[in-house]
């Protein structure tokens, strides 16, 4: 009992932020699995169905998209092209439109219990994370199919684009969870914010139509949305070496040495924005909501 | 539970004030600035006002008062869940506890699983969970029906198996908010039983509670909370019969 007389007095409810996640990551990992459990709960195929969706998807496009519309014409393998932008905008919206939900989704708990409530927001883009490796899947065996083959550069490219997405998902996810708990309507924006995101990417269409449209000042300012450089690491990544002739055109110029260390620099000053937001507001998270 | 026993929670003229608001959406807010702020769009009062206390280890303090006084407006300053507008909170060692019964507790999930998601919340780490696991199934007298789904649990195995995983995370400082009551009566004796056990091995415990003669059982002192301020202090038996005399 001595033991405890040389333990300090601290001040209960003050945490240290996204460190306090990473300490608590075991709780982390079981809240991660509890989402995906009860998911698939109840259903006969249960994770199958997030690979039989996405294939479904890819032949759709293939064949509707590439050979009904004749996109095949003006971009070489036009399914891969549309669908590796597609996967990686699905586990943005879904991550970001989760984690802005989770605090007041798990308000029964915040209200009653102290623990680090980052772990929320965190735990949906986890679990996003977990949602898209079925995609991923189901776009290297479209990728294989149309003679994709892998390069070092290619790969570091594709996983360079997800860690851009995952972190701008975790800041901003922190940024409008809190805001939630005040103004609700927070949860509306993100959803509009969301839809729009995929047209100010060149995942339907090609980054140098912009190029070509906007001269270089607002070419720039495009890309230095983060988003936008993943969706054209994941074309460099999955695309550029199935296109054919138009692989030149795979990445605008750069891409690596000046817009990947932009995106990289913009998302994580979104994550400390968005940690710094949250802890302010989180204080009285327990009475608000 | 003598002088020298060290503080675990030290209360220093904590206030807390809560907002009424009437409104949760931009647009309201708007409107009510642009009209130059007139008007309430929150009422305040206070749920805690300069309230103080020292809590030694093994002590056992029961917080009492009626509905709306700020009894559980206290102990979620004491877990942390909340923090004081003024004042400070301070405590010494894990501090955990059950402030509404089955709260972390998944309706869709198997025993099993609640009880793994509730303890790593509760603070416990993996190694501990797995080493405690038959401890808590015994203790809460689930048996075989700890891979069932909760929601087809009864309350009172609900009830069990919530307390059971909230007693087995071995806080420094367990908190209790009203549960004690809802137990069928040879469950509530068990718990009592293993709440003194821990209070003997030097656990403080600080419960809210309506039942007056199970507070003066379990609890050495009480101390008394009208309208959010600490209105008597002392051994449980004078402040239970001070209560009684006021609500004559
Ligand atoms: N989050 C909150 N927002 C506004 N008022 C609250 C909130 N929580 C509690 N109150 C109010 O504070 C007062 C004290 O509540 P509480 O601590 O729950 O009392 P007790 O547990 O003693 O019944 C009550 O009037 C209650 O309505
Ligand atoms: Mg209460």
């Amino acid at each position: 009992m001595t033991s405890l007389a040389d333990t300090p007095l601290v001040r209960p409810g003050i945490g240290q932020g996204l460190k306090d996640v990473f300490r608590r990551r075991y709780l982390l990992k079981l809240l991660v699995r509890k989402e995906i459990k009860l998911r698939y709960r109840g259903s006969v195929l249960g994770v199958l169905w997030s690979y039989v969706k996405p294939a479904i998807q890819f032949v759709v496009f293939y064949i509707a998209m590439g050979v009904f519309l004749g996109l095949n014409r003006d971009v070489g393998n036009y399914a891969v092209y549309l669908f590796s932008g597609i996967v990686l905008i699905n586990f943005f919206t879904e991550a970001l439109n989760n984690a802005a939900k989770s605090i007041v989704y798990n308000s029964g708990l915040i209200k009653k219990i102290f623990l680090p409530r980052e772990l929320f927001p965190v735990a949906s883009v986890f679990v996003s994370a977990a949602h898209f490796f079925p995609q991923l899947v189901v776009l290297l065996v479209g990728c294989f199919l149309t003679g994709w083959r892998p390069t070092p550069l290619g790969l570091a490219a594709g996983f360079a684009g997800f860690l851009v997405l995952a972190m701008l998902s975790v800041g901003l996810g922190l940024f409008f969870s809190s805001v939630n708990v005040y103004f609700r309507d927070s949860e509306n924006f993100v959803e509009m914010m969301l839809m729009v995101a995929t047209w100010v990417s060149p995942v339907m269409y090609q980054w140098h139509m912009v190029h070509e449209r906007l001269g270089d000042f607002w070419f720039g300012v495009y890309q230095a949305n983060p988003v936008t450089v993943a969706v054209e690491l994941f074309h460099y990544a999955f695309w550029s070496t199935t296109a054919g002739g138009d692989a030149a055109l795979a990445a605008p110029p750069q891409l690596f040495e000046l817009w990947l260390p932009v995106a990289l620099v913009v998302s994580a000053a979104v994550l400390a924005l968005g940690q710094f937001t949250f802890r302010k507001l989180e204080i009285k998270f327990a009475q608000e909501l | 539970m003598s002088e020298q026993s060290p503080i675990t929670v030290e209360i220093k003229g904590i206030s807390k004030q809560f907002v009424l608001r009437h409104t949760r959406s931009i647009k309201e807010a708007l409107i009510w600035f642009l009209k130059g702020r007139k008007g309430d769009l929150s009422a305040k009062f206070h749920a805690l006002r300069d309230v103080s206390m020292e809590i030694r280890q093994g002590e056992t303090v029961a917080l009492l008062g009626f509905n709306g006084s700020g009894k559980s407006t206290l102990l979620k300053h004491i877990s942390g869940v909340m923090t004081p507008d003024e004042g400070t909170v301070r405590t010494r060692g894990r501090v955990a506890g059950l402030i509404e019964v089955g709260a972390g507790f998944h309706p869709d999930l198997s025993g099993r699983d609640n009880v793994y998601l509730n303890a790593a919340i509760l603070g416990m780490s993996e190694a501990q969970i797995k080493e405690r696991f038959d401890s808590i199934v015994e203790f809460a007298e689930i048996g075989e029906f700890i891979d069932t789904e909760v929601r087809f649990y009864s309350s009172g195995m609900y009830l069990r198996l919530a307390f059971s995983v909230a007693v087995h995370s071995d806080p420094e400082v367990f908190l209790v908010d009203e549960i004690l009551a809802v137990g069928d009566e040879p469950f509530q004796k068990k718990c009592l039983d293993k709440i003194q056990e821990l209070v003997d091995a030097g656990q403080t415990l600080v419960v809210v509670s309506h039942d007056l003669d199970l507070v003066q059982r379990v609890c050495s002192r009480g101390i008394l909370l009208e309208h959010g301020r600490v209105v008597k202090d002392g051994p449980s038996h004078e402040v239970v019969e001070f209560l009684r005399a006021r609500t004559k």
